[in-house]
């Protein structure tokens, strides 16, 4: 399966009425979570966060076009 | 909220000054007493008039200056409203004057990231934007509240409330002196800074932002096209952002982001702001400054709209950052709301309580435009560096895909609030499909020969029953029609028919020539919506059942058993 770059977030507990809440609430969420940390403290918070991430993928080809996709800023 | 004002434009020169005129209770023994007083001659107090007007209250409107606003403040008007306007009779001159607009551009840097559409489906009587000046919608609003009749009293200054429990007494200056007048109703539409809302010790609590803008209405002949642009950190505004919008008359609205350690005074000089239009216009066309103001806002509410015989609507109830057009687009809804329900407590055909759902239902609305343009305001202004990391990262992403455009927020646009959790709506016990559950708002609909379902719908209760052909409409619905035309709070029969048939007694009919409304509505032969007089649903079902129509309709209408 490809990496998927279509809009993606979504809520199965939930009835949505406008195509942009469930990523603005994702949004939200990616950023309280930095709420007062240092720097170092938020370069930590990610680092876990794409591990965890990346295991729940678990596929190498799609973590392998997106760590392209992310190094080439495309 | 604006800081400051500059009003000796060529355009505020036209605009009309209303005439004071010496109040009747001057000759008074007693005070007199109103069935309803609006406070605030803004849009929204003005709709609140007309709407209450147009439903057989006598109104009375105080405000306590003589012109309309200056400046340009509101400007865009959602679709929602255009309907709600509609209504109230204003629409068509809103609609003509102002500039239709569907497109948005968004840019990061120099470069254009993506441009979305506001019209993803056809079929709607009015467009999803129109932008125009607040002093044109409030000129519309007058004439109509005139022609309505309602009492309109300029230079009338509340000084003091004293609410009571069957009325609100108030204590008005004018250029006359003193005079006392009684409410029973009163609706406060005073804006943001709200006098009546401090004479009654009532807070408003939310947020601050720590940020300021720049706003600068600009006369020029640009042939830019009547679209949204966006602007995240561009190179003629280094680290900030900038939105500009087209208004009637050649007018144009750019909206620099300052940043919280501006100085408002020295930047809303001309000399700091025609250098910076300058920049951003890039190639020494002419223009002249219409109106400057710098500004910073606020996300707070009321804890309720209503306060006994009390009722706050528009900027005095709530305010929201201009990101997403939420301010002026939720006072109209606000109205909305309020009018048809003060209408049935006042004439006592409902209880009082369904007066208690205004503020329900308005503060879910509430908080989701304060949300939604929260979430906004802080895209825009990322607070920290990881933020501003993030905010970047997503803009660079949105060039090539569309997920990452998703998350782009330079403002969610007005959409209206749909009531899903209010107490007044009937769950549903049939399956439906698309969004039209009990509590959203009518979707609109072309009819044959031009006409539009929107215009059908509003100011009483009605119901809509689903038909192929109107000569099939069940006997029992034909039989009850005539019983829901009758009742306490009269109900009106609409059958939407794919075809032109025969008539059908105590019902209209109307064509559904495209099947657009079947599909919006999910609408099978037999299938019937309630439908409120603010246009929103109450309840929906497969088929006709008189029972539970009547128990939908006490629901509605704040009682504990049918109508």
């Amino acid at each position: 399966m490809p990496l998927n770059l279509r809009p993606n977030f979504h809520d199965p507990d939930r009835r949505r009425f406008r195509d942009y809440s469930a990523g603005d609430d994702f949004y939200e969420l990616l950023i309280e979570s930095h709420r007062g940390l240092d720097e170092a403290q938020s370069a930590k918070l990610n680092a876990r966060l794409i591990l965890l991430l990346a295991n729940h993928i678990g596929d190498l080809s799609v973590l392998r076009e997106a760590v392209e996709r992310a190094r080439d800023g495309s | 909220m604006s800081e400051s004002l500059r009003g000796s434009s060529p355009h505020a020169a036209h605009r009309p000054k209303f005439e004071y005129r010496r109040p009747p209770e001057f000759g008074a023994t007693a005070p007199v007493r109103h069935p309803v007083v609006v406070v605030g001659a803004g849009p929204v107090g003005l709709a609140a008039a007309i709407d209450s007007r147009l439903k057989g209250l006598p109104v009375v409107l105080l405000d306590e200056d003589d012109i309309v606003s200056i400046g340009s403040r509101g400007l865009c008007y959602a679709k929602r409203s255009l309907e709600i306007l509609d209504r109230l009779g204003c629409g068509d001159p809103v609609c003509s004057k102002g500039v239709n607009w569907n497109v948005g551009r968004t840019f990061f840097h120099a470069r254009e990231i993506y441009r979305f559409d506001l019209v993803a489906e056809s079929d709607h009587k009015r467009p999803g934007m129109v932008n125009l000046q607040q002093y044109y919608i409030e000129e519309y609003e007058v004439d109509r509240a005139r022609a309505v009749g309602v009492d309109l009293r300029w230079k009338n200054r509340v000084v003091a409330i004293d609410p009571r429990p069957d009325h609100v007494r108030l204590l008005v200056d004018t250029p006359d002196g003193r005079y006392a007048i009684e409410a029973q109703w009163l609706i406060v539409a005073d804006g943001a800074r709200s006098p009546l809302r401090r004479l009654l010790g009532l807070d408003v609590e939310g947020k601050v932002f720590r940020d300021r803008f720049l706003i600068a209405d600009v006369v020029m002949a640009a042939d830019f096209p009547a679209e949204r642009w966006f602007w995240f950190d561009p190179p003629f505004h280094p680290g900030q952002s900038v939105l500009l919008h087209r208004q009637a008359d050649n007018v144009w609205r750019i909206d620099f982001q300052l940043g919280w350690d501006a100085d408002p005074d020295a930047e809303k000089r001309p000399e700091r702001v025609i250098p910076r239009i300058r920049a951003m216009l890039g190639d020494g066309r002419e223009f002249e400054l219409d109106w400057v103001s710098v500004y910073t806002f606020q996300c707070r509410r009321m804890a309720k709209f209503r306060h006994g015989r009390v009722l706050f609507a528009g900027d005095a109830a709530h305010q929201v950052s201009p990101f997403g057009a939420r301010g002026a687009n939720s006072g109209f809804q606000d109205v909305d709301n309020l009018a048809w329900k003060l209408q049935l407590v006042a004439a006592g055909r409902a209880p009082d309580r369904l007066l208690d759902t205004y503020s329900e239902e308005r503060i879910a609305a509430a908080d989701e435009n304060i949300l939604n343009s929260t979430r906004s305001t802080d895209f825009i202004t990322p607070k920290s560096g990881i933020s501003r990391v993030f905010r970047d990262a997503v803009l660079e992403l949105a060039e090539r895909h569309d997920f990452a455009r998703r998350l782009v927020n330079s403002g969610r646009l007005s959409m209206p609030t749909i009531y899903e959790d209010s107490a007044l709506n009937t769950r549903d016990t049939d399956a439906f499909a698309g969004a039209l559950v009990p509590g959203a708002p009518a979707a609109d609909a072309p009819l044959e020969r031009g006409g539009w379902l929107i215009d059908a719908l509003g100011g009483r209760f009605q119901l809509l029953l689903f038909a192929d052909d109107p000569g099939e409409v069940p006997r029992p619905a034909v039989d009850a029609f005539a019983v829901l035309a009758r009742l306490p709070i009269p109900v009106e029969a609409i059958v939407i028919a794919r075809r032109a048939g025969a008539a059908v007694a105590n019902a209209r009919v109307l064509v559904d020539a495209k099947g657009v409304a079947a599909e919006r509505y999910d609408g099978r032969a037999g299938t019937v919506y309630l439908i409120r007089p603010d246009q929103h649903v109450a309840a929906r079902w497969r088929r006709f059942d008189l029972a539970g129509l009547r128990a939908a309709l006490g629901r509605a209408t704040g009682h504990d058993a049918e109508v």
